[in-house]
Protein backbone atom coordinates (compact mmCIF):
# COMPACT_ATOMS: atom_id res chain seq x y z
CA UNK A 1 0.00 0.00 0.00
CA UNK A 2 2.96 2.39 1.12
CA UNK A 3 4.68 1.40 -1.90
CA UNK A 4 1.92 2.14 -4.36
CA UNK A 5 1.96 5.46 -2.68
CA UNK A 6 5.15 6.53 -3.52
CA UNK A 7 4.91 5.77 -6.82
CA UNK A 8 1.73 7.50 -7.38
CA UNK A 9 3.55 10.66 -5.80
CA UNK A 10 6.91 9.61 -7.96
CA UNK A 11 4.74 9.25 -10.94
CA UNK A 12 3.51 12.90 -10.28
CA UNK A 13 6.23 14.58 -9.25
CA UNK A 14 7.98 13.44 -12.59
CA UNK A 15 5.10 14.36 -14.30
CA UNK A 16 5.43 18.12 -13.14
CA UNK A 17 9.04 18.03 -14.17
CA UNK A 18 8.18 16.94 -17.28
CA UNK A 19 5.46 19.53 -17.82
CA UNK A 20 7.94 22.67 -16.30
CA UNK A 21 9.92 23.74 -19.27
CA UNK A 22 6.48 23.63 -21.55
CA UNK A 23 4.59 25.69 -18.28
CA UNK A 24 7.42 28.44 -17.83
CA UNK A 25 7.58 28.82 -22.11
CA UNK A 26 3.67 29.33 -22.01
CA UNK A 27 3.92 32.15 -19.68
CA UNK A 28 6.65 34.17 -21.63
CA UNK A 29 5.34 33.54 -24.90
CA UNK A 30 2.05 33.08 -24.83
CA UNK A 31 0.86 34.97 -21.37
CA UNK A 32 3.31 37.94 -21.25
CA UNK A 33 2.90 38.97 -24.78
CA UNK A 34 -0.45 39.31 -24.61
CA UNK A 35 -0.02 41.49 -21.37
CA UNK A 36 2.61 43.45 -23.68
CA UNK A 37 -0.26 44.20 -26.26
CA UNK A 38 -2.52 46.03 -23.41
CA UNK A 39 0.69 47.46 -22.07
CA UNK A 40 1.96 49.23 -25.45
CA UNK A 41 -2.15 50.08 -26.04
CA UNK A 42 -2.08 52.26 -23.13
CA UNK A 43 1.02 53.62 -22.71
CA UNK A 44 2.95 56.52 -25.19
CA UNK A 45 6.61 56.32 -26.24
CA UNK A 46 7.93 57.22 -23.39
CA UNK A 47 5.67 54.24 -20.99
CA UNK A 48 3.61 56.61 -19.39
CA UNK A 49 -0.34 55.60 -19.56
CA UNK A 50 -2.49 56.80 -21.80
CA UNK A 51 -5.31 56.36 -23.38
CA UNK A 52 -4.71 58.52 -26.73
CA UNK A 53 -3.57 55.20 -28.95
CA UNK A 54 -7.44 53.84 -27.87
CA UNK A 55 -9.05 57.49 -28.46
CA UNK A 56 -7.10 57.51 -32.19
CA UNK A 57 -8.44 54.30 -33.35
CA UNK A 58 -11.69 56.03 -32.43
CA UNK A 59 -11.55 59.56 -33.31
CA UNK A 60 -9.01 59.90 -36.52
CA UNK A 61 -10.46 61.05 -39.33
CA UNK A 62 -9.32 61.48 -43.30
CA UNK A 63 -11.31 62.47 -46.25
CA UNK A 64 -12.67 59.83 -48.68
CA UNK A 65 -13.06 60.42 -52.54
CA UNK A 66 -15.99 58.32 -53.63
CA UNK A 67 -16.26 57.20 -57.89
CA UNK A 68 -18.19 60.56 -58.11
CA UNK A 69 -15.68 62.42 -57.18
CA UNK A 70 -17.54 64.15 -54.05
CA UNK A 71 -15.17 63.47 -51.16
CA UNK A 72 -16.73 63.41 -47.56
CA UNK A 73 -15.01 63.09 -43.77
CA UNK A 74 -15.20 59.68 -42.77
CA UNK A 75 -13.77 58.05 -39.21
CA UNK A 76 -10.38 56.43 -40.84
CA UNK A 77 -9.88 53.62 -38.72
CA UNK A 78 -14.14 52.72 -37.40
CA UNK A 79 -14.17 52.53 -41.45
CA UNK A 80 -11.43 50.13 -42.19
CA UNK A 81 -12.98 48.19 -38.99
CA UNK A 82 -16.26 48.17 -40.61
CA UNK A 83 -15.38 47.46 -43.79
CA UNK A 84 -12.66 43.93 -42.61
CA UNK A 85 -16.00 43.00 -41.15
CA UNK A 86 -17.94 42.88 -43.54
CA UNK A 87 -15.89 41.19 -45.89
CA UNK A 88 -15.01 38.75 -43.64
CA UNK A 89 -18.42 38.46 -43.03
CA UNK A 90 -19.62 37.99 -46.04
CA UNK A 91 -16.66 35.50 -46.85
CA UNK A 92 -17.25 33.29 -44.08
CA UNK A 93 -21.41 33.36 -45.06
CA UNK A 94 -19.83 31.99 -48.59
CA UNK A 95 -18.02 29.26 -47.40
CA UNK A 96 -20.56 27.79 -44.89
CA UNK A 97 -22.87 27.82 -48.16
CA UNK A 98 -20.49 26.42 -50.01
CA UNK A 99 -18.67 24.24 -47.75
CA UNK A 100 -21.80 22.47 -45.97
CA UNK A 101 -23.08 20.25 -49.02
CA UNK A 102 -19.57 19.31 -49.37
CA UNK A 103 -19.17 18.28 -46.04
CA UNK A 104 -22.37 16.00 -45.70
CA UNK A 105 -21.65 15.01 -49.12
CA UNK A 106 -18.14 13.66 -47.92
CA UNK A 107 -19.44 11.89 -44.98
CA UNK A 108 -22.20 10.05 -46.37
CA UNK A 109 -19.37 8.44 -49.49
CA UNK A 110 -17.55 5.25 -49.17
CA UNK A 111 -14.67 5.32 -46.59
CA UNK A 112 -12.14 5.22 -49.07
CA UNK A 113 -13.62 8.05 -51.38
CA UNK A 114 -13.75 10.12 -48.29
CA UNK A 115 -10.23 9.77 -47.77
CA UNK A 116 -9.49 10.81 -51.00
CA UNK A 117 -11.89 13.57 -51.01
CA UNK A 118 -10.31 15.05 -47.61
CA UNK A 119 -6.78 14.79 -48.70
CA UNK A 120 -7.86 16.86 -52.10
CA UNK A 121 -9.41 19.36 -49.67
CA UNK A 122 -5.91 19.83 -47.93
CA UNK A 123 -3.63 20.07 -50.13
CA UNK A 124 -4.60 23.66 -51.20
CA UNK A 125 -3.97 24.41 -47.85
CA UNK A 126 -0.46 23.60 -47.67
CA UNK A 127 0.47 25.59 -50.89
CA UNK A 128 2.18 28.69 -49.16
CA UNK A 129 -0.62 31.22 -48.95
CA UNK A 130 1.10 34.28 -50.80
CA UNK A 131 1.19 32.08 -53.78
CA UNK A 132 -2.04 31.12 -53.59
CA UNK A 133 -3.23 34.60 -53.88
CA UNK A 134 -0.98 35.52 -55.98
CA UNK A 135 -2.14 33.15 -58.16
CA UNK A 136 -5.74 34.54 -58.25
CA UNK A 137 -4.13 37.89 -58.78
CA UNK A 138 -3.05 36.37 -62.62
CA UNK A 139 -6.35 34.82 -62.66
CA UNK A 140 -8.60 37.84 -62.15
CA UNK A 141 -6.23 40.86 -63.84
CA UNK A 142 -8.19 42.27 -66.65
CA UNK A 143 -5.51 40.57 -69.21
CA UNK A 144 -5.54 37.74 -67.02
CA UNK A 145 -6.82 33.76 -67.53
CA UNK A 146 -10.38 34.53 -66.62
CA UNK A 147 -10.92 37.30 -69.09
CA UNK A 148 -8.85 34.94 -71.75
CA UNK A 149 -11.86 32.39 -71.19
CA UNK A 150 -14.54 35.04 -71.26
CA UNK A 151 -13.40 36.36 -74.76
CA UNK A 152 -13.26 32.93 -75.98
CA UNK A 153 -16.87 31.84 -75.20
CA UNK A 154 -17.87 35.03 -76.26
CA UNK A 155 -18.63 37.44 -73.47
CA UNK A 156 -17.29 40.83 -72.58
CA UNK A 157 -14.82 40.68 -70.04
CA UNK A 158 -15.23 40.92 -66.54
CA UNK A 159 -13.35 44.03 -64.44
CA UNK A 160 -12.74 42.02 -61.30
CA UNK A 161 -9.40 42.53 -59.53
CA UNK A 162 -9.35 45.93 -57.45
CA UNK A 163 -12.47 45.38 -56.36
CA UNK A 164 -14.25 43.81 -52.96
CA UNK A 165 -15.60 40.69 -55.13
CA UNK A 166 -11.63 40.08 -56.16
CA UNK A 167 -11.00 40.50 -51.86
CA UNK A 168 -13.78 37.93 -51.25
CA UNK A 169 -12.79 35.61 -53.81
CA UNK A 170 -9.05 35.22 -52.16
CA UNK A 171 -10.91 34.93 -48.78
CA UNK A 172 -12.96 32.41 -49.47
CA UNK A 173 -9.97 30.63 -51.55
CA UNK A 174 -7.55 31.07 -48.78
CA UNK A 175 -9.83 29.58 -46.22
CA UNK A 176 -11.96 27.31 -47.22
CA UNK A 177 -10.81 23.99 -46.43
CA UNK A 178 -10.85 25.51 -42.66
CA UNK A 179 -14.58 25.55 -42.84
CA UNK A 180 -14.89 21.88 -44.27
CA UNK A 181 -12.59 20.03 -42.10
CA UNK A 182 -14.29 20.47 -38.48
CA UNK A 183 -18.17 20.03 -40.42
CA UNK A 184 -17.12 17.28 -42.18
CA UNK A 185 -15.43 15.66 -39.17
CA UNK A 186 -18.16 16.28 -36.77
CA UNK A 187 -20.89 14.78 -39.95
CA UNK A 188 -18.55 11.55 -40.32
CA UNK A 189 -18.78 10.69 -36.63
CA UNK A 190 -22.73 11.39 -36.77
CA UNK A 191 -25.16 8.28 -36.03
CA UNK A 192 -26.74 7.21 -39.22
CA UNK A 193 -29.58 5.98 -37.37
CA UNK A 194 -30.71 9.07 -36.17
CA UNK A 195 -31.72 10.09 -39.53
CA UNK A 196 -33.45 6.85 -40.14
CA UNK A 197 -35.49 7.04 -36.92
CA UNK A 198 -36.77 10.68 -38.06
CA UNK A 199 -37.65 9.32 -41.50
CA UNK A 200 -39.36 6.55 -39.46
CA UNK A 201 -40.73 8.77 -37.52
CA UNK A 202 -42.02 10.87 -40.49
CA UNK A 203 -39.82 13.50 -40.63
CA UNK A 204 -39.87 14.84 -44.89
CA UNK A 205 -35.88 15.39 -46.53
CA UNK A 206 -36.03 19.02 -45.13
CA UNK A 207 -37.21 18.69 -41.84
CA UNK A 208 -34.44 15.64 -41.20
CA UNK A 209 -31.75 18.46 -42.31
CA UNK A 210 -33.48 21.48 -40.32
CA UNK A 211 -34.52 18.96 -37.35
CA UNK A 212 -31.41 16.80 -36.76
CA UNK A 213 -28.78 16.56 -38.86
CA UNK A 214 -28.34 20.94 -38.68
CA UNK A 215 -28.45 20.61 -34.40
CA UNK A 216 -26.25 17.60 -34.27
CA UNK A 217 -23.66 19.33 -36.86
CA UNK A 218 -23.58 22.86 -34.91
CA UNK A 219 -20.72 22.58 -33.03
CA UNK A 220 -18.38 21.68 -36.14
CA UNK A 221 -20.26 24.73 -37.80
CA UNK A 222 -19.14 26.78 -34.97
CA UNK A 223 -15.93 26.05 -35.45
CA UNK A 224 -16.00 25.87 -39.01
CA UNK A 225 -17.30 29.90 -38.93
CA UNK A 226 -14.32 30.58 -35.82
CA UNK A 227 -11.67 29.30 -38.46
CA UNK A 228 -12.55 31.37 -41.39
CA UNK A 229 -14.00 34.57 -39.43
CA UNK A 230 -10.82 35.55 -38.00
CA UNK A 231 -7.78 34.49 -40.28
CA UNK A 232 -10.28 36.47 -42.74
CA UNK A 233 -10.91 39.84 -40.46
CA UNK A 234 -7.27 40.21 -40.01
CA UNK A 235 -5.63 39.05 -43.16
CA UNK A 236 -3.40 41.74 -44.59
CA UNK A 237 -1.93 40.19 -47.86
CA UNK A 238 -5.10 39.51 -49.68
CA UNK A 239 -6.57 42.99 -49.60
CA UNK A 240 -3.37 44.51 -50.79
CA UNK A 241 -2.58 42.04 -53.56
CA UNK A 242 -6.49 41.27 -55.13
CA UNK A 243 -8.13 44.76 -53.47
CA UNK A 244 -5.28 46.81 -55.46
CA UNK A 245 -4.36 48.51 -52.42
CA UNK A 246 -7.59 50.12 -52.46
CA UNK A 247 -9.34 47.98 -49.46
CA UNK A 248 -7.46 48.59 -46.27
CA UNK A 249 -8.35 46.13 -44.01
CA UNK A 250 -7.53 46.34 -40.17
CA UNK A 251 -4.93 43.92 -40.69
CA UNK A 252 -3.23 46.52 -43.48
CA UNK A 253 -3.57 49.18 -40.78
CA UNK A 254 -1.79 47.09 -38.30
CA UNK A 255 1.05 46.54 -40.62
CA UNK A 256 1.61 50.08 -41.76
CA UNK A 257 1.71 51.20 -38.23
CA UNK A 258 4.16 48.46 -37.43
CA UNK A 259 6.22 49.71 -40.78
CA UNK A 260 6.12 52.84 -39.36
CA UNK A 261 7.31 51.78 -35.77
CA UNK A 262 4.59 52.91 -34.42
CA UNK A 263 4.24 50.42 -31.97
CA UNK A 264 2.34 51.69 -29.64
CA UNK A 265 -0.58 52.54 -31.70
CA UNK A 266 -0.49 48.67 -33.63
CA UNK A 267 -0.74 47.43 -30.32
CA UNK A 268 -3.93 49.62 -29.50
CA UNK A 269 -5.32 48.63 -32.85
CA UNK A 270 -4.62 45.00 -31.97
CA UNK A 271 -6.31 44.88 -28.64
CA UNK A 272 -9.31 46.79 -29.93
CA UNK A 273 -9.34 43.39 -32.90
CA UNK A 274 -8.81 41.20 -29.92
CA UNK A 275 -11.00 42.19 -27.60
CA UNK A 276 -14.14 42.40 -30.94
CA UNK A 277 -12.54 38.95 -31.95
CA UNK A 278 -13.60 37.74 -28.51
CA UNK A 279 -16.96 39.18 -28.21
CA UNK A 280 -18.18 38.16 -31.44
CA UNK A 281 -17.02 34.15 -30.97
CA UNK A 282 -19.13 34.84 -27.27
CA UNK A 283 -22.02 35.97 -29.10
CA UNK A 284 -21.53 33.71 -31.63
CA UNK A 285 -21.47 30.34 -28.97
CA UNK A 286 -24.69 32.16 -27.17
CA UNK A 287 -26.88 32.36 -30.42
CA UNK A 288 -25.98 29.12 -31.57
CA UNK A 289 -26.78 28.08 -28.13
CA UNK A 290 -30.32 30.16 -27.83
CA UNK A 291 -31.16 29.25 -32.01
CA UNK A 292 -31.56 25.32 -31.47
CA UNK A 293 -31.58 24.24 -27.87
CA UNK A 294 -33.61 27.39 -26.64
CA UNK A 295 -30.84 28.47 -24.46
CA UNK A 296 -29.19 25.41 -23.14
CA UNK A 297 -25.43 25.43 -24.23
CA UNK A 298 -25.05 22.94 -27.22
CA UNK A 299 -22.20 21.18 -25.32
CA UNK A 300 -24.74 19.57 -22.46
CA UNK A 301 -26.73 18.25 -25.70
CA UNK A 302 -23.66 16.13 -27.77
CA UNK B 1 -22.90 9.39 -54.59
CA UNK B 2 -25.89 11.02 -56.58
CA UNK B 3 -24.86 12.82 -59.91
CA UNK B 4 -25.85 15.77 -58.97
CA UNK B 5 -23.59 15.50 -55.89
CA UNK B 6 -20.63 14.62 -58.28
CA UNK B 7 -21.42 17.53 -59.83
CA UNK B 8 -21.48 19.94 -57.27
CA UNK B 9 -17.97 18.30 -55.64
CA UNK B 10 -16.46 18.46 -58.81
CA UNK B 11 -17.08 22.12 -59.72
CA UNK B 12 -15.87 22.86 -55.87
CA UNK B 13 -12.77 21.28 -56.77
CA UNK B 14 -12.48 22.95 -59.90
CA UNK B 15 -12.56 26.35 -58.42
CA UNK B 16 -9.65 24.70 -55.14
CA UNK B 17 -7.32 23.79 -57.82
CA UNK B 18 -7.68 26.14 -60.76
CA UNK B 19 -4.97 28.54 -59.00
CA UNK B 20 -2.74 25.71 -58.37
CA UNK B 21 -2.90 24.15 -62.00
CA UNK B 22 -1.92 27.76 -63.33
CA UNK B 23 0.84 28.00 -61.28
CA UNK B 24 1.76 24.50 -62.49
CA UNK B 25 1.20 25.46 -66.07
CA UNK B 26 2.74 28.60 -66.45
CA UNK B 27 5.90 27.57 -64.73
CA UNK B 28 6.96 26.06 -68.02
CA UNK B 29 6.00 28.91 -69.95
CA UNK B 30 8.59 29.73 -72.37
CA UNK B 31 7.82 34.02 -71.72
CA UNK B 32 7.12 36.04 -69.31
CA UNK B 33 2.94 36.11 -69.49
CA UNK B 34 0.87 35.27 -67.29
CA UNK B 35 -1.86 34.88 -69.47
CA UNK B 36 -0.51 33.11 -72.56
CA UNK B 37 0.89 29.88 -72.65
CA UNK B 38 3.53 30.09 -75.39
CA UNK B 39 5.88 27.07 -75.19
CA UNK B 40 7.11 24.65 -73.53
CA UNK B 41 10.47 25.53 -71.36
CA UNK B 42 12.63 24.88 -68.46
CA UNK B 43 14.12 28.41 -68.21
CA UNK B 44 12.49 29.44 -65.25
CA UNK B 45 14.01 26.49 -63.10
CA UNK B 46 16.99 27.15 -64.38
CA UNK B 47 17.39 31.06 -63.51
CA UNK B 48 15.84 29.59 -59.90
CA UNK B 49 18.33 27.14 -59.62
CA UNK B 50 20.74 30.68 -60.33
CA UNK B 51 18.91 32.96 -57.72
CA UNK B 52 21.43 32.92 -54.97
CA UNK B 53 19.30 34.95 -52.27
CA UNK B 54 15.64 32.57 -53.02
CA UNK B 55 18.43 29.85 -52.51
CA UNK B 56 19.72 30.83 -49.22
CA UNK B 57 16.13 31.92 -47.88
CA UNK B 58 15.07 27.94 -48.77
CA UNK B 59 18.13 27.22 -46.97
CA UNK B 60 17.32 29.25 -44.48
CA UNK B 61 13.57 27.96 -43.98
CA UNK B 62 14.44 24.55 -43.80
CA UNK B 63 17.04 25.07 -40.93
CA UNK B 64 14.43 27.23 -39.00
CA UNK B 65 11.48 24.92 -39.41
CA UNK B 66 13.95 21.48 -38.71
CA UNK B 67 15.34 23.31 -35.43
CA UNK B 68 11.62 24.71 -34.62
CA UNK B 69 10.63 20.82 -34.82
CA UNK B 70 13.09 19.20 -32.70
CA UNK B 71 12.44 21.95 -29.90
CA UNK B 72 8.36 21.81 -29.98
CA UNK B 73 8.65 18.28 -30.23
CA UNK B 74 10.87 17.51 -27.86
CA UNK B 75 9.38 20.28 -25.28
CA UNK B 76 5.46 19.40 -26.43
CA UNK B 77 5.62 15.23 -25.52
CA UNK B 78 7.12 16.16 -22.49
CA UNK B 79 4.25 18.79 -21.74
CA UNK B 80 1.50 16.06 -22.84
CA UNK B 81 3.02 13.33 -20.70
CA UNK B 82 3.09 15.79 -17.76
CA UNK B 83 -0.44 17.64 -18.30
CA UNK B 84 -1.22 13.56 -18.62
CA UNK B 85 -0.43 12.71 -14.97
CA UNK B 86 -1.31 16.12 -13.33
CA UNK B 87 -3.93 15.49 -11.05
CA UNK B 88 -4.88 18.91 -10.24
CA UNK B 89 -8.09 19.96 -12.47
CA UNK B 90 -7.68 23.88 -11.78
CA UNK B 91 -3.77 23.57 -13.64
CA UNK B 92 -4.71 21.17 -15.93
CA UNK B 93 -7.81 23.46 -17.57
CA UNK B 94 -5.44 26.78 -17.19
CA UNK B 95 -2.80 24.97 -19.25
CA UNK B 96 -5.21 23.72 -21.74
CA UNK B 97 -7.04 27.43 -22.15
CA UNK B 98 -3.33 28.79 -22.43
CA UNK B 99 -2.18 25.97 -25.02
CA UNK B 100 -4.99 27.12 -27.31
CA UNK B 101 -4.38 31.04 -27.07
CA UNK B 102 -2.15 30.89 -30.02
CA UNK B 103 -4.74 28.39 -32.37
CA UNK B 104 -7.68 30.69 -31.63
CA UNK B 105 -5.76 34.04 -31.95
CA UNK B 106 -5.62 35.68 -34.92
CA UNK B 107 -1.90 34.87 -36.49
CA UNK B 108 -1.02 38.96 -37.14
CA UNK B 109 -1.76 39.38 -33.04
CA UNK B 110 0.51 36.33 -32.34
CA UNK B 111 3.06 37.96 -34.17
CA UNK B 112 2.83 41.25 -32.76
CA UNK B 113 2.47 40.46 -29.22
CA UNK B 114 5.92 38.48 -29.16
CA UNK B 115 7.36 41.23 -31.25
CA UNK B 116 6.42 43.92 -28.50
CA UNK B 117 8.80 41.49 -25.97
CA UNK B 118 11.45 41.11 -28.50
CA UNK B 119 11.88 44.53 -29.24
CA UNK B 120 11.04 46.01 -25.24
CA UNK B 121 13.86 43.13 -23.46
CA UNK B 122 16.08 44.14 -26.82
CA UNK B 123 15.65 47.74 -25.63
CA UNK B 124 16.53 46.82 -22.43
CA UNK B 125 19.89 45.12 -23.33
CA UNK B 126 20.72 47.92 -25.46
CA UNK B 127 20.68 45.93 -28.61
CA UNK B 128 19.95 48.12 -31.90
CA UNK B 129 18.13 45.12 -33.61
CA UNK B 130 16.41 42.59 -31.25
CA UNK B 131 14.97 40.30 -34.04
CA UNK B 132 16.92 37.89 -35.28
CA UNK B 133 16.64 34.23 -36.13
CA UNK B 134 16.53 33.35 -32.42
CA UNK B 135 13.54 35.34 -31.98
CA UNK B 136 12.06 33.83 -34.72
CA UNK B 137 13.06 30.12 -33.19
CA UNK B 138 11.39 31.30 -30.59
CA UNK B 139 7.86 32.27 -32.30
CA UNK B 140 7.94 29.12 -34.46
CA UNK B 141 8.35 26.94 -31.41
CA UNK B 142 5.23 28.93 -29.59
CA UNK B 143 2.96 28.28 -32.50
CA UNK B 144 3.94 24.55 -33.24
CA UNK B 145 3.41 23.55 -29.42
CA UNK B 146 -0.17 22.87 -29.51
CA UNK B 147 -0.53 21.20 -32.37
CA UNK B 148 2.58 18.16 -30.82
CA UNK B 149 0.48 18.38 -27.55
CA UNK B 150 -2.90 17.79 -28.99
CA UNK B 151 -1.95 15.14 -31.25
CA UNK B 152 -0.12 13.65 -28.09
CA UNK B 153 -2.22 13.36 -25.45
CA UNK B 154 -5.15 11.66 -26.91
CA UNK B 155 -2.56 8.53 -27.80
CA UNK B 156 -2.00 9.08 -24.36
CA UNK B 157 -5.06 8.70 -22.97
CA UNK B 158 -6.25 5.56 -25.41
CA UNK B 159 -3.11 3.73 -23.99
CA UNK B 160 -3.70 0.92 -21.27
CA UNK B 161 -2.75 2.53 -17.88
CA UNK B 162 -1.88 -1.30 -16.55
CA UNK B 163 1.29 -1.47 -19.19
CA UNK B 164 3.37 1.04 -17.45
CA UNK B 165 2.44 -0.36 -14.19
CA UNK B 166 3.10 -3.77 -15.23
CA UNK B 167 6.60 -2.48 -16.60
CA UNK B 168 7.56 -0.61 -13.28
CA UNK B 169 6.50 -4.06 -11.26
CA UNK B 170 8.75 -5.99 -13.29
CA UNK B 171 11.46 -3.67 -12.50
CA UNK B 172 12.31 -1.08 -15.09
CA UNK B 173 12.93 2.38 -13.87
CA UNK B 174 10.03 4.85 -14.27
CA UNK B 175 12.36 6.56 -16.59
CA UNK B 176 13.59 3.20 -18.71
CA UNK B 177 9.57 2.09 -18.49
CA UNK B 178 8.40 5.03 -20.54
CA UNK B 179 11.44 4.87 -22.90
CA UNK B 180 10.06 1.05 -23.49
CA UNK B 181 6.54 1.15 -23.15
CA UNK B 182 5.17 5.06 -23.37
CA UNK B 183 7.02 6.20 -26.19
CA UNK B 184 5.93 3.38 -28.51
CA UNK B 185 2.46 3.75 -27.57
CA UNK B 186 2.52 7.52 -28.08
CA UNK B 187 5.39 7.71 -31.41
CA UNK B 188 2.71 7.82 -33.92
CA UNK B 189 0.71 10.73 -32.23
CA UNK B 190 4.21 12.31 -32.02
CA UNK B 191 4.95 11.71 -35.52
CA UNK B 192 2.09 13.44 -36.45
CA UNK B 193 2.74 16.06 -34.14
CA UNK B 194 6.10 17.05 -35.61
CA UNK B 195 5.34 16.57 -39.63
CA UNK B 196 2.25 19.14 -38.66
CA UNK B 197 5.26 21.57 -36.87
CA UNK B 198 7.29 20.99 -39.50
CA UNK B 199 5.10 22.06 -42.53
CA UNK B 200 3.39 24.90 -40.41
CA UNK B 201 6.69 25.98 -39.96
CA UNK B 202 7.84 25.91 -43.53
CA UNK B 203 4.32 27.53 -44.36
CA UNK B 204 4.23 30.38 -41.82
CA UNK B 205 4.06 33.92 -43.14
CA UNK B 206 2.54 36.10 -40.64
CA UNK B 207 4.21 35.47 -37.12
CA UNK B 208 7.55 35.24 -39.09
CA UNK B 209 7.09 38.96 -41.00
CA UNK B 210 6.91 40.27 -37.43
CA UNK B 211 9.66 38.47 -35.49
CA UNK B 212 12.10 38.25 -38.16
CA UNK B 213 15.09 40.52 -38.63
CA UNK B 214 17.02 41.33 -42.22
CA UNK B 215 19.89 38.97 -41.68
CA UNK B 216 17.61 35.86 -41.68
CA UNK B 217 15.10 35.98 -43.98
CA UNK B 218 12.99 32.58 -44.58
CA UNK B 219 11.41 31.76 -48.03
CA UNK B 220 7.62 32.82 -47.35
CA UNK B 221 9.23 36.31 -46.52
CA UNK B 222 11.15 36.19 -49.48
CA UNK B 223 7.97 35.34 -51.56
CA UNK B 224 6.29 38.64 -49.90
CA UNK B 225 9.21 40.56 -51.03
CA UNK B 226 9.25 38.83 -54.62
CA UNK B 227 5.71 39.84 -55.34
CA UNK B 228 6.00 43.34 -53.39
CA UNK B 229 7.72 44.20 -57.59
CA UNK B 230 6.17 42.38 -60.79
CA UNK B 231 6.52 38.52 -60.13
CA UNK B 232 8.02 36.62 -63.14
CA UNK B 233 7.41 32.99 -64.03
CA UNK B 234 10.13 32.26 -61.86
CA UNK B 235 8.44 32.33 -58.30
CA UNK B 236 5.77 30.05 -60.03
CA UNK B 237 8.55 27.20 -60.63
CA UNK B 238 9.46 27.79 -57.35
CA UNK B 239 5.88 27.03 -55.88
CA UNK B 240 5.55 23.88 -57.93
CA UNK B 241 8.56 22.72 -56.59
CA UNK B 242 7.07 23.82 -53.28
CA UNK B 243 3.77 21.69 -53.82
CA UNK B 244 5.44 18.45 -54.71
CA UNK B 245 7.42 18.64 -51.78
CA UNK B 246 4.68 19.13 -49.48
CA UNK B 247 2.40 16.77 -51.64
CA UNK B 248 5.18 14.39 -50.49
CA UNK B 249 4.68 15.07 -46.76
CA UNK B 250 1.52 14.66 -46.76
CA UNK B 251 1.22 11.53 -48.35
CA UNK B 252 3.92 10.65 -45.57
CA UNK B 253 1.47 11.81 -43.30
CA UNK B 254 -0.86 9.81 -45.03
CA UNK B 255 0.95 6.37 -44.64
CA UNK B 256 1.43 6.95 -41.05
CA UNK B 257 -2.14 7.14 -40.09
CA UNK B 258 -3.09 4.29 -42.10
CA UNK B 259 -0.38 1.85 -40.59
CA UNK B 260 -1.48 3.20 -37.01
CA UNK B 261 -4.77 2.74 -37.38
CA UNK B 262 -3.81 -0.78 -39.24
CA UNK B 263 -1.86 -1.44 -36.34
CA UNK B 264 -4.04 -0.83 -34.17
CA UNK B 265 -6.86 -2.99 -35.73
CA UNK B 266 -4.87 -5.54 -35.54
CA UNK B 267 -3.80 -5.57 -32.11
CA UNK B 268 -7.87 -5.20 -31.17
CA UNK B 269 -8.37 -8.56 -33.28
CA UNK B 270 -5.42 -10.43 -31.47
CA UNK B 271 -6.70 -9.25 -27.97
CA UNK B 272 -10.24 -10.58 -28.66
CA UNK B 273 -8.71 -13.47 -29.97
CA UNK B 274 -6.92 -13.94 -26.53
CA UNK B 275 -10.08 -12.95 -24.56
CA UNK B 276 -11.91 -15.92 -26.50
CA UNK B 277 -8.80 -18.78 -25.04
CA UNK B 278 -9.48 -17.86 -21.79
CA UNK B 279 -13.08 -19.01 -21.71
Amino acid sequence: MSMQKSGKKQKQSSGRLALAPYSLWSLLFIVVPLIFIAYYAFTDESFRFTTENITRFFTATSQLTEESGASREVRTYLLIFARSLKLAAISTVICLLLGYPLAYIMARAKERTQKTLITLVMIPMWMNFLIRTYAWMTILQDTGILNGLLELVGLSPAHIIGTETAVIIGMVYDYFPYMILPIYSIMAKMDIRLLEAAKDLGCNGAAVLRRVIFPLSLPGVISGINMVLIPSVSTFYISQKLGNGKFFLIGDAIEGQYIANNLHFAAAIAFILMVVLLLCMALLKYLAARLVYGGESYENNI
Amino acid sequence: MKITSKIYTALIFVFLFAPIAVLLIFSFNETKSLSVFSGFSLKWYKELLGDRSTLESVQNTLILAFSATVVSTVMGTAAAVGLHRLRKKWYRGLINTVTNIPMINPDIITGISMMLVFVFVGRLWGASTSLNFWTMLIAHVTFCLPYVIFQVLPKLRQMDKDLLEAAMDLGCTPMRAFFKVTLPEILPGIITGAIMAFTLSLDDFVISYFTSGNDFQTLPIRIYGMTKKTVTPKMYALATIIFFVTMTLLLLNNIVDDEDSRRKRELKKNTIKQGGNKK
